[in-house]
């Protein structure tokens, strides 16, 4: 089935239904998820979007800027970082006229909180910047644009998957999707399509990512010729669930709590004296693994204390609602009167498709655009967040660029027609599906999954070095061998779950190997790369992106891109 | 330790009826019940359809009837149920059944349109934001906690006799906005539920509450609809 719209949004978070509205009325827009709208992961994000608004005390955006140059480890392109932090305040006051409902300060301003790696006049002490609705910030944003998009009228794929780009001369004008009701394929026609399919933690065990994280859309865009930036920096959050990865948001530090190794020792004290448990994600992962690798871990395991027990009834069961559930139903812990087991787990990817400011995916190390594909939101690597994210700027980061990438379609779309569609555009993708479908190999997708994930967790997580990159990198091509030989038991066209498994995995292994190979390249450590074997920061020789392209024949081609650097120059990160 | 999951099959490509197929599946008391069905489809049928994302119960794919009652997959652990470890999985009551577990949800989401959700309001915004008291935000606050997993609706008998009521879900979030300072369509969206698809089709029975995964007290939501529209009615006769 053939349909044309003049933009096709892959993605329905919070970047995509954020361009979708800039694309506004007079434009035809398609929206296409392989989960319902509101399943989208966006929804998961818990503790807050970041803006330097001052409602609750002094704040300006050039110390967010700061914070978030400093968070990166100086990785993030300051251009972009500037954009995003003195674009923040307009965004909050954009939702809120558009109905999200923001918890209130006493005035009846938005309330703000604390939040990791925040801080007023450049590191001087915490700043409450993090802008909320309970511990459900990304739900009641996600519902808010897309009940928005209803309202506009915007057309939604619901759970279509996205198999291919139509490319041609250089250029993209559509994509391929797989109906999971009816197994069809459909070719979408388009002058651009936006990339916002969000991350990839599913390649790791340990994650809080959602099922569907598998990272299609940057290894599909990968494949047909745009760069992947920046992909061995990996966040690993660090107060996942023990055992089970599920998020406990950092606002729950923001409002007081505190972490406790097994003598009960605040022990962040000693790690960052100034701002202590609220030091940002890779330096708190890497101090509760320094703690138990000291022996210090609860009853001798891999995992510490999260003490919320002294905030009271009151603030956890209204401000911090959502985690004090999780914590009930998945640890069987009350955390009114006990502390969480909490331990490190995958939470958010840094790296991705090579994006400019304005989401225009770039082919090389000068920016040149890949004609009619943009992208945006984690998907993408544009890079305001450099070697590691802070906490409440993920929101922030999908909807100032899923903004900007919305209006720089809307200027291109009136610059191009529609370019006509190559002979039989669904040929790659039916060929796909029918290979695995008809193959009688002896591999099932469900063991390779598992082994991907366990190697990457063991050896291409927080810690890393050399020789257990280089067995991971040789354990994925295994892999990626084992993925050749894959069959499909169920052969019926109806939400077929098993099909969808497989080639999400394809996507998975591609995505593991960049991770590897990038993080075998960069020998210095950097916010959340940390190699044992090389220590030390290293500006003279890594103050650089690393930029991987695709090549059939040859593997992943590495190149880099400059850093771009305006107000602070590379200072040690100190907190 | 070994768990029986009674799962129901249907695929319409296929079956004439619904069927119900047996499976084993060695389990820990602490594994979700989304956990289960995934070892079954991971290790012994991978043909089994069933809708899930986020794995802990925000994003509301999972929706299903477990063991006669209606539960989030992944919010349910094999500990939670006194079955001596047998299990009987559904889809949700109600909705059209696609296959095997996986529901057409598209009427509820039709009727979750009708009710305008989305902020309205005549005023031009200000430079900032809208100023609302907590006290306003805290009234509607348990209504943010939905999921739109659907559990409510497919639960409420109500819906069973009336396929045009509204349903709980739906109302819920009329009433969120009907309680936001900021919407000013407050009367038009009373106006528009007073009747018996909408707020007046509620009968109390207190099972959307009752099943709700996120605890939200959507019978009371519903019953504040009703008092605001008392209070419209008496404002207007006072009126004129």
């Amino acid at each position: 089935m053939k349909h044309q719209f003049d933009v096709i949004i892959v993605g329905a978070g919070l970047a995509g239904l954020r361009a979708a509205i800039e694309l506004g009325e007079d434009t035809s827009v398609a929206v296409l998820s392989k989960v319902f709208a509101t399943r989208s992961h966006s929804g998961a994000a818990q503790g807050g979007i970041g803006a330097a608004l001052g409602n609750e005390e002094e704040d300006n955006w050039e110390w967010h800027m700061f914070d978030t140059v400093k968070g990166s480890d100086y990785l993030g392109d300051q251009d972009a970082i500037e954009i995003l932090a003195r674009d923040a305040p307009r965004t909050i006051y954009e939702l809120e006229h558009l109905g999200v409902p923001f918890n209130r300060t006493p005035e009846g301003k938005i309330a703000q909180r604390a939040f990791g790696g925040h801080t007023r006049n450049f590191g001087e002490a915490l700043v409450k910047r993090a802008c909320f609705a309970a511990d459900r910030t990304g739900r009641v944003i996600l519902d808010t644009l897309w009940e928005k998009c209803l309202q506009g009228g915007i057309r939604f794929f619901d759970e279509f998957q996205l198999m291919s780009l139509i490319v041609s001369e250089g250029q993209c004008h559509g994509v391929i999707v797989y109906e999971l009701a009816s197994g069809k394929l459909h070719t979408l026609h388009s002058k651009a399509v936006l990339l916002a399919t969000g991350g990839y933690g599913k390649v790791y065990k340990t994650t809080s990512n959602a099922f569907a994280s598998t990272g299609d859309g940057l290894a599909i865009a990968f494949r047909a010729g745009a760069p992947l930036e920046d992909m061995e920096f990996v966040q690993f959050h660090p107060t996942g669930i023990y055992k089970l990865g599920i998020l406990i948001s950092e606002a729950a530090r923001g409002e007081g709590g505190v972490l406790r190794n097994n003598e009960g020792k605040r022990f962040m004290e000693l790690y960052a004296p100034v701002i202590k448990d609220l030091a940002p994600r890779d330096m708190v992962s890497r101090c509760i693994l320094e703690e138990v690798r000291a022996g210090r871990g609860i009853d001798g395991k891999d995992y510490v204390h999260l003490d919320l027990t002294h905030l009271g009834e009151e603030v956890l069961n209204t401000k911090l609602a959502e985690i004090t559930g999780f914590a009930r139903t998945y640890s069987g812990v009350e955390p009114i009167t006990e502390p969480i087991p909490v331990q490190p787990t995958c939470h958010y990817m840094m790296g991705g498709i090579a994006a400019d400011a304005d989401g225009k995916v770039i082919t090389d190390s000068e920016g040149t655009p890949f004609p009619g594909l943009y992208a945006a939101g984690e998907c993408a690597c544009v890079s305001v967040h450099g070697a590691n994210r802070l906490g409440c700027n993920s929101l922030l980061d999908i909807l100032v660029f899923g903004r900007r990438a919305g209006k720089e379609m809307r200027r291109y779309i009136h610059t191009v027609g529609f370019s006509p569609l190559p002979a039989n555009p669904e040929k790659e993708a039916a060929a796909k599906i029918a290979t695995l479908m008809e193959s009688n190999g002896n591999e099932t997708g469900g063991p390779i999954r598992e082994e991907l994930q366990e190697v990457m967790m063991d050896k291409v997580s927080v810690f890393r070095n050399r020789s257990g990159l280089t067995e991971a990198l040789e354990k994925v091509r295994e892999l990626k061998g084992r993925y050749q030989k894959i069959a499909i038991q169920d052969k019926g066209n109806c939400f077929n779950r098993d099909l969808l498994d497989a080639i999400e995995l394809d996507y998975m292994l591609d995505l593991a190997e960049v991770i590897t190979l990038g993080a075998l390249a960069r020998e210095e450590s950097r916010g959340a790369h940390s190699r044992e074997d090389f220590p030390d920061r290293d500006d003279q020789k890594w103050l650089v992106h690393t930029m991987f392209r695709y090549s059939k024949e040859e593997g992943p081609q590495v190149f880099f891109k400059p850093v771009t650097i305006t107000r602070f120059q590379p200072k040690e990160r100190k907190y | 330790m070994k768990c029986t999951f009674i799962v129901y099959r249907f695929d319409p490509a296929v079956d004439k009826e619904p069927r119900y197929q047996e499976y084993m599946v060695e389990a820990e008391p602490t594994d979700k019940i989304l956990d289960c069905l995934n070892k079954i489809r991971w290790e012994q049928d991978p043909t089994l359809s069933y809708r899930y994302s986020c794995a802990h119960g925000i994003c509301g794919s999972d929706a299903l009837m477990i063991n006669g009652r209606i539960e989030l997959a992944c919010q349910k652990l094999v500990r939670d149920f006194k079955t001596a470890n047998n299990f009987v999985i559904e889809p949700l009551p109600l909705f059209k059944v696609i296959k095997d577990l996986v529901v057409d949800m598209n009427p509820f989401f039709e009727k979750h349109r009708t009710v305008r959700p989305y902020l309205i309001s005549d005023e031009d915004p200000p430079e900032k934001e809208w100023l609302q008291d907590p006290e306003n935000q805290k009234f509607f606050e348990p209504a943010l906690a939905c999921i739109l997993c659907g559990s409510c609706t497919a639960a409420c008998p109500i819906n069973r006799s009336n396929d045009k009521y509204l349903g709980p879900a739906a109302l819920l979030r009329g009433f969120r906005y009907v309680a936001d300072s900021r919407d000013t369509a407050t009367g038009s969206r009373l106006a528009q539920l007073d009747n018996e698809d909408g707020a007046w089709g509620c009968k109390s029975m207190w099972w959307c509450t009752d099943v709700c995964p996120k605890s939200i007290p959507l019978t009371k939501s519903i019953a504040q609809i009703k008092r605001l529209i008392k209070e419209e009615e008496k404002r207007k006769t006072a009126g004129s």
